[in-house]
């Protein structure tokens, strides 16, 4: 995984609630065995006005000029800000390989669906929690300024705003960890073979219809 | 003892090892596989070298993108044929368990797992989808994991986890008759909201939830999701414990004893805390139909669909707002005056044969309205299809106008051929009206069997509790 220590880049607001991981990713897209290559198909149905296909050149597609992602002031952008419940639906890897694919490294908003929340860790993202307050503070900044950048930090776990101004954020410390160091959750788990051995030997004991 | 909550029982009993900041290490009974989420979890193995911890523990079948018509032609599409075809290679190479197209056992993941006892109480069952919270109805700890952790599973048998918090969506009175788990799981999410349940485990309990069927209780676990809940829960009873016996998987013998035993502990204890408690009246529940695209935007058949000017949350209003036009529906229109140009009767949560009997029940000897350009009704296995031909229901639902087709996920999420074209208002039986779930532009009324049924003869919602009165 890639690690993610210090992110510095424009911030592109995504201004609704639960969206969906059908929205982040259409289901045709999910028949790919690979698992790169969805940036250009991510938010496909606001993104283009025609229906999307795999295998499509998504260069000559008709773009919907209205949708926040085709607007030339936020091209660029690597922090997605939006709002409630972000990623609800189905547990689709495939909406955070979207969103990296794409340029997203972290996305900030006021609360994530749990399952998108946990994918996002495991691909090199950082999804952020902030308060209601400071993610409203943060849509009318981004709105009123173009080119509005933030830089997230990480290891101390700040957000950094133009004017100066620090919101500190919280993160699981193991998480954390993985994503700064880029770490392997199969390889950190299999260091504890031997303990996974023994409790699997007596579950199976205790429970010998398993 | 403490007292502990169901969750908490099924929590403790897996837990291999935690660390001080209280990530766990859960061990995994039992991981479902399709087509879909695994392709990149098995190359994952391939590129690591490694093999699956416990091949046995794992079992598969193909259900997103099979075809519902046509199977002696195989796949058309052939992106979705190497689909399939990398999960028939995947398996034979790894040496797991597939129910095949072709194989009568084949079918909806979420469907195949419990009929074949593959589920089992007081298990820990894991699926590259979301709507494993279906299987908590038996009183496992059933999830809905991403891909990444599909290949976690397979590797280590394991899950890295931290442990979620306790909800009781306590449900008193009984339903009335006419209203489903459907209807129940529906008039939950709109009291509590698609994110009501987020980092929460919920055990649904009360009087109603007794009184209904296992196959029920499926249903209502299954929308767990769609409450933001990564599982749903139902303790063991009587009816979970007939539902196992004689199922291929399910122990025997002495086994079975030993196992009925153990399952029997699994129900929350008396004095249990639970961090969040929802009270609902389940006989104030009226057959439940969404106007919009989230599961939360949704009323009761008797009512109208609400008016965004009286909403005073901006942002809520502004996607109220933005649902009716997708859905080009107007505020305080009465339910039953949409009228509809599909009906869609299946998916993990309404495939199931008593779904396909309740449905059957309302069609007999009616005709699917003229304005009703297609009415399926996909099983939600070979086996759940075998059971209702055995009984007859297909010849009622091919005289009524129905198509009768063969297993998969369907219209439900339009992987395969069966979808919604742009414009078209659905009644479906499926758990998500999101924008484009069944098909580009397509617009999707979440409702029960009966309802969906009930409407396909009508050409519109009606209130199926008057064909009971």
């Amino acid at each position: 995984m890639k690690p993610l220590t210090e992110i510095n880049g424009l911030v592109m607001p995504l201004d609704r609630s639960n969206v969906d991981t059908d929205a982040i990713i259409p289901k045709q897209f999910l028949k790919s065995i690979k698992r790169t290559g969805f940036g250009p198909n991510l938010f496909d149905e606001w993104r283009y006005l025609d229906v999307g296909e795999p295998g499509m050149d998504n260069s000559n597609r008709p773009i919907n000029t209205e949708f926040v992602l085709n607007q030339p002031r936020y091209q660029g952008a690597k922090i997605l800000l939006t709002r409630e419940n972000f990623g609800c639906g189905s547990s689709r890897e495939h909406a955070p390989w979207a969103l990296e694919d794409f340029g997203f490294r972290v996305i900030i908003g006021p609360s994530f669906a749990d399952i998108f929340f946990n994918n996002c860790f495991k691909n090199g993202i950082l999804p952020i929690v902030l308060d209601a307050e400071n993610v409203e503070k943060l849509f009318s900044e981004v709105n009123e300024n173009e080119g509005y950048k933030l830089k997230v930090d990480l290891p101390n776990q700040a957000i950094k705003k133009p004017n100066g101004e620090n919101i500190n954020f919280t993160v699981d410390m193991f998480r954390k960890q993985c994503l700064v160091e880029g770490l392997d959750d199969i390889g950190i788990t299999l260091k504890y073979m031997d303990e996974i051995k023994q409790f699997e030997e007596n579950r199976r004991k205790n429970n010998p219809w398993l | 003892m403490t007292a502990k909550t169901l969750y908490d029982k099924l929590w403790d009993s897996h837990v291999v090892r935690q660390d001080e900041n209280g990530t766990a290490l859960l061990y995994i009974d039992r991981q479902l596989i399709h087509e879909v989420t695994s392709p990149q979890a098995f190359e994952g193995l391939r590129l690591a070298g490694r093999k699956p911890w416990r091949v046995s523990a794992n079992k598969a079948t193909a259900d997103h993108n099979v075809p519902t018509t046509g199977l002696e032609n195989g796949i058309s599409d052939p992106i979705a044929r190497l689909q399939v075809e990398t999960l028939d290679k995947n398996c034979k190479e790894f040496e797991i368990e597939e129910f095949g197209m072709g194989d009568i056992r084949q079918g909806i993941v979420h469907v195949v797992g419990p009929e074949q006892g593959i589920t089992l109480p007081g298990m820990t069952v894991v699926c590259g989808d979301s709507h494993t919270s279906t299987h908590g109805a038996f009183a496992a700890l059933a999830q809905g994991i991403g891909t990444s952790e599909v290949e976690h599973a397979l590797a280590t048998q394991c899950l890295l986890q931290k442990k979620s918090k306790n909800m009781l969506v306590e449900v008193n009175g009984s339903l009335p008759i006419g209203v489903s788990a459907k209807d129940l799981a529906l008039a939950i999410i709109g009291k509590i909201g698609t994110a009501g349940g987020t980092g929460c485990a919920i055990e649904f309990a009360g009087e109603a939830i007794s009184g209904l069927s296992v196959e029920g209780r499926m249903t209502l676990c299954n929308m767990a999701i769609e409450a933001g809940a990564r599982s749903g829960l139902v303790a063991v009873d009587e009816k979970t414990i007939d539902y196992f016996n004689g199922r291929p998987f399910a122990p025997s013998g002495d086994n079975w004893e030993l196992a009925t035993q153990a399952w029997g502990n699994l129900h929350s204890d008396k004095g249990a805390v639970f961090d969040k408690h929802v009270i609902l009246n389940a006989s104030e529940i009226k057959p439940q139909v969404t106007w919009g695209t989230s599961p939360e935007m949704v009323v009761s058949i008797n009512e109208s669909i609400p008016d965004p000017d009286q909403e005073t949350n901006p942002v809520k209003q502004e996607g109220m707002l933005s649902a009716l036009k997708y859905m080009d529906l107007a505020k305080n229109t009465l339910i039953s005056e949409i009228r509809i140009d599909k009906v869609f009767i299946g998916s993990c949560t309404n495939s199931r044969i008593e779904d396909l009997r309740v449905a059957a029940n309302i069609v007999k000897g009616e005709t699917v309205a003229k304005s009703v350009k297609l009415a399926l009704v996909v099983p939600g296995s070979g086996l759940v299809k075998s059971q209702a031909e055995k009984e007859g229901l297909d010849k009622i639902f091919i005289k009524s106008g129905f198509e009768w087709r063969d297993p998969g996920c369907s219209m439900c999420l339009a992987m395969n051929a069966d979808r919604l074209e742009s414009g078209e208002r659905c009644a479906s039986t499926s758990n998500r009206n999101f924008e484009g779930r069944q098909g580009n532009g397509g617009r999707t009324h979440l409702v029960s069997p009966a309802m969906a049924a009930a409407a396909a003869v009508a050409g519109h919602f009606i209130d199926i509790t008057d064909f009971y009165k």
